[in-house]
This record gives structure tokens, C-alpha cells and sequence, in this order.
């Protein structure tokens, strides 16, 4: 697997507050990778970083092999950068089917928009029976996959999840799961997951990097995540002993 | 049947200067859903429009339907300028201050008129193939001149309808003013979506003010009838454009019959008083929406 996206030392700041503080890391082309933190470290500034919705102070991204920082965002989505972002973004007067053409805005093959159409309907059956419904008149769960399935219709080489599961019932971010799984397996597409519901992305990565106060701390396999002390106690919610109050003071994170 | 023909006339009438309130309202509602500014140059757009179409009748000797296409062309070209020159630097300042540019413009467009030779303040009149002609239906007399405003102007609202509610860059103009930051994520550029939409908001003002001049004549104040459009595009709920359409024709079709039957004067006022008792009783207009949203 070669490496499909190269960050290196990025700087991204809101006005004065400095929220990335120089993060580096690679993605394998193929791999689905997670961005582990709390509120406020930084996971969704760097997606909007690799969008181009921000632009890096310092620092330079690099994807398939072209640098990319500062680029127009229509660029980027052009290059194959597609971004689900956080909060259901959907065209609330837009039908289902219109959303979905949006997503295929950059494309001109007819042919192959149409195909993709099948597709999205293919992962979420219930989008073909709502073909002609107005976004903004469906549940959450439905208009994320709406915007999911949007997403797909640029047919992005990466493809990037903020929350995904944000506000659903368990049930739908299992299911939502099981197709981000598909979507990598089936079609190839390197997804780069954030999320604050580590066990669930922590299922599906290979490879994660945890986030704190906009530096990354951790950058390991998913494997080793898991079995990290500090990752199951802050991310997974495992405590080792049962003495009340006792950790909660005494514990430090080791990477500090 | 003197009565039937009167009233049909001053429908007719009516119709066709609502057909042109509601293409400048629509200008504003279509300025205002995608970037949020009313553009109170809208009327100038109008008053510009009508004096290229009336040099390039008179002085270019151009035919009327050559004229038309020009002037649309024209227009839509001094509409991407000004949006380049003067709105993409003001892009993230506040409303009120983007505003107050276009009552600039406003002012702006009214100079400009004045001092260029052979428009200046005067009032000028041109023909067009409509002129003088009449359709008899038993009594009943209609003048082609304002049975063609209305034929064009619905032709012409139309294409921007159907432009709008199937063409791909219309939707994605329709898309970028619901929800600007997913529209970003799409790969479309909003500012080729806010150039287009002042594009077409100024070509509408110039149909409508080759469409007016027959009417009204040219002249410098022919802007002012942006101050009827205001409380057509409100009526219709302001973000809503089949609601501008219908605010207009509404409020020209009760100017012209408060024309006709009452006293002097009521015709400038009916406007905003069915504007208000619309108001009262439908607040957000009558094709608007309250804002909902749903987290």
C-alpha cells in the first residue's frame, strides 16, 4: 500500500487561537484510518484543513503525490477528497435524488452518475423510496445517509467522516458502520473517520491517531489502541479497579 | 358591456405591470436567498436596462427582438461586474454595510445616466413591433403592447424557472443558498454562484425595463418602481420566488383597478395597504416559510 495522503507539521488557526498545533501523519492508500479526542482538540478543523474550508498557517499537505494546501475546496473534491461533514448538512428544499446529484457536481459522465445513483440506493434501500422526499423532511438517521451517500456520488478516493454517528440510535450506527466498511471494501475508497464513539471506530480502522488539545499523542494500529491503558481508560471508558474516586486523581495520562 | 371591456383592460393592464413588479422582485428575492442582501439597485438595474434597449432601438436602428436579446446580454454582463468589482470584496462585512453599497449603486447607476450624452434627464419613448395595434374580441379591445409584456415576461420567467428547478448549475444555485457550507463540500464554488445569481437578477431588471418603456417611457426615475416591487416580493414571503411573481401580479393588478375606480391617489397607496393587511394576517407571506429548524 502506498501512501495516499502525507500531512506534515500543519498549523491551523481560528483568528488568534492556534488549534492545530503541528500534526503530521500519513495515509495508506485503501486503509481506514480514525482521528480519536475529546471536544476541542482539533479532529474536525483538520478535516476542514484537508478541505481546503481552512487554510493551513504552516505546514504542507501532500495527495497522491500533489500538494494541496491552499487549493480551491471545488479543487480538492476534484482530486477526490470528498468530506461527510459533522451535523447532517443536507439541502433541506432539495429532494433525496437532487441531494444526491450535487455530490456528482464536479462529474460529467451521465453514464456513470446514473450507475452511482444505483449504488447509493443499493447501500441505503430506504433513499430509493424516498427518492423524490425533501431532505429536510427526513429523520436524522436517513439524512445522514443522505449525506453519506452524497458524499459517494463524487466518487472519492478518500473519503472523509466527521461524526458519522453523531445523534443516532445504536442500531443505525451499526448499520451506518457496516456500510462504511462496505464502501471500503467494495470500491477501494481510503476513508479517514473522526469520531468521538471510539469502540465503534476503533472496530472498523486499522490504524489510528489519538488527538489532544490539537497535537497528536498517539499514532499507532488499532490493535495496540486498544490494548493501550490510557486509550481504554479515556476513549473506551474500561476501568481497571473499582476503587471509588481513586483513579480519577491518581491516573495520569502517560503521554503528557 | 362598456363596464366588461373597462374592467378587462384594467386587468390586462394590471397583469402586465405585475408581470414586471414581480421579474424585479424576483431579482431581489433571487440576490436575497443566495447571499442574504437586498439589493436596493434593482429598481436602477430596471431604469439602466431600459435606456441601453432604447439607444439600441433608436440610435443603432436595431429591431426590436435584437434589442431585447442585447440589452438581456448587456445587462446580465453589468450585473457579473458589479458582483466582481464591488460585492466579492465585501463578502464576510456585515449586511447592513453590503446594503447600504447597493443603495450606492443605486446612486451610482442614476449619475452614470445623467451625464452620458444623448440619455441625461430627459423623457424618451420608443416603438416596438406592438405599438398601436389592438386585438378586438367582440367589444372587448386589447392593446398588443401590454398583451406582449405579459406574453414575454412569462416566457422569460419561465426559462429562469425551469433554469432554476432542472439544470444542474440551478440547482446547485438553489443548493448553495440552503446550506453554503455543504454546497462547498460539493465542489461548488460559491462565488461563480453569486456571480450568476447577480448575472440574472440584472438581466431580469433589464427585460423588465424594455418591457416598462413602452409603458412608462424612459426616463431616469423609472427606478423608483423598485419601490413597488419591495412590497411584491414581501407579500410573496421574500424568499420564495413563484411568491414574488404572484406578489407582483397582485399588487398590479390592485394598482390598476384602484386606478380605475377609486379616488385619485388611492393607486400609490394600494400596494402597501394589501401588503399590510397581508402582513397582519399572514406574517411570513404568502408563500413563505417560518424559518424551522430541525437539530
Amino acid at each position: 500500500m502506498s501512501v495516499m495522503l502525507k500531512v506534515r507539521n500543519i498549523e491551523t488557526y481560528y483568528g488568534p487561537i492556534m488549534a492545530i498545533k503541528g500534526v503530521s501523519f500519513d495515509i495508506l492508500e485503501g486503509a481506514v484510518v480514525t482521528i480519536l479526542g475529546a471536544n476541542g482538540a482539533g479532529k474536525t478543523t483538520i478535516l476542514k484543513t484537508l478541505s481546503s474550508i481552512m487554510d493551513p498557517e504552516k505546514g504542507t499537505i501532500e495527495f497522491m503525490g500533489q500538494r494541496i494546501e491552499g487549493l480551491p475546496p471545488e479543487k480538492i473534491v476534484a482530486m477526490g477528497i470528498s468530506q461527510v461533514p459533522e451535523g447532517r448538512e443536507v439541502f433541506h428544499d432539495l429532494t433525496v435524488k437532487e441531494n444526491l446529484l450535487m455530490g456528482a457536481y464536479l462529474r460529467n459522465d451521465r453514464a456513470g452518475i446514473k450507475r452511482d445513483i444505483d449504488m447509493v440506493y443499493d447501500y441505503f434501500p430506504i433513499l430509493k423510496d424516498r427518492t423524490a422526499q425533501l431532505a429536510g423532511d427526513m429523520s436524522g438517521g436517513q439524512q445522514q445517509m443522505v449525506v453519506i451517500g452524497r458524499a459517494l456520488m463524487a466518487r472519492p478516493k478518500l473519503l472523509m467522516l466527521d461524526e458519522p454517528s453523531l445523534g443516532l440510535s445504536p442500531l443505525l450506527v451499526k448499520e451506518i458502520y457496516q456500510i462504511i466498511e462496505r464502501i471500503n471494501q467494495e470500491h477501494n475508497t481510503t476513508i479517514l473517520l473522526v469520531e468521538q464513539n471510539a469502540p465503534m471506530a476503533l472496530s472498523i480502522a486499522s490504524h489510528g491517531f489519538v488527538l489532544e488539545l490539537g497535537r497528536i499523542v498517539m499514532d499507532d494500529t488499532c490493535q495496540a489502541l486498544m490494548a493501550n491503558e490510557d486509550v481504554q481508560e479515556f476513549y473506551l471508558g474500561i476501568k481497571e479497579d473499582s476503587v471509588r474516586g481513586a483513579k480519577r486523581w491518581k491516573r495520569k495520562k502517560k503521554w503528557r | 358591456m362598456e363596464f366588461f371591456n373597462e374592467l378587462t383592460q384594467t386587468i390586462l393592464n394590471g397583469v402586465a405591470i405585475g408581470c414586471i413588479y414581480g421579474m424585479v422582485a424576483l431579482g431581489f428575492v433571487l440576490i436575497y436567498k443566495s447571499t442574504e442582501v437586498i439589493n436596493f439597485a434593482q429598481g436602477e438595474l430596471l431604469m439602466l436596462g431600459a435606456f441601453i434597449s432604447y439607444s439600441l432601438i433608436t440610435q443603432l436602428h436595431l429591431s426590436y427582438w435584437t434589442a431585447l436579446v442585447v440589452t438581456i446580454l448587456a445587462m446580465g454582463i453589468v450585473g457579473a461586474i458589479l458582483e466582481r468589482v464591488v460585492l466579492r470584496s465585501l463578502v464576510g462585512e456585515p449586511t447592513y454595510a453590503i446594503v447600504i453599497v447597493t443603495i450606492g449603486i443605486s446612486y451610482f447607476i442614476r449619475s452614470i445616466v445623467s451625464m452620458i450624452p444623448g440619455w441625461g434627464t430627459d423623457t424618451y419613448g420608443f416603438r416596438t413591433p406592438f405599438t398601436d395595434k389592438f386585438l378586438r374580441w367582440g367589444d372587448v379591445v386589447i392593446s398588443y403592447e401590454y398583451l406582449s409584456i405579459v406574453v414575454l415576461a412569462l416566457v422569460l420567467i419561465a426559462a429562469v424557472f425551469v433554469f432554476f428547478g432542472y439544470s444542474r448549475m440551478g440547482t446547485a444555485m438553489r443548493a448553495t443558498s440552503q446550506n453554503q457550507l455543504a454546497a462547498v463540500y460539493m465542489g461548488i464554488s460559491v462565488t461563480r454562484v453569486f456571480s450568476l445569481t447577480w448575472t440574472i437578477a440584472a438581466a431580469l431588471g433589464g427585460i423588465g425595463g424594455i418591457l416598462l418603456a413602452p409603458i412608462t417611457f424612459v426616463h431616469m426615475n423609472m427606478g423608483f418602481i423598485g419601490l413597488k416591487a419591495v412590497p411584491a416580493a414581501v407579500l410573496g414571503g421574500f424568499t420564495s420566488p413563484p411568491g414574488a411573481i404572484v406578489g407582483g401580479l397582485i399588487i398590479g393588478i390592485t394598482e390598476s383597478l384602484a386606478g380605475v375606480y377609486l379616488e385619485e391617489g388611492w393607486k400609490d397607496i394600494a400596494a402597501w395597504i394589501i401588503l399590510i393587511a397581508v402582513l397582519i394576517i399572514r406574517p411570513q407571506g404568502l408563500f413563505g416559510i417560518q424559518e424551522k429548524k430541525k437539530v
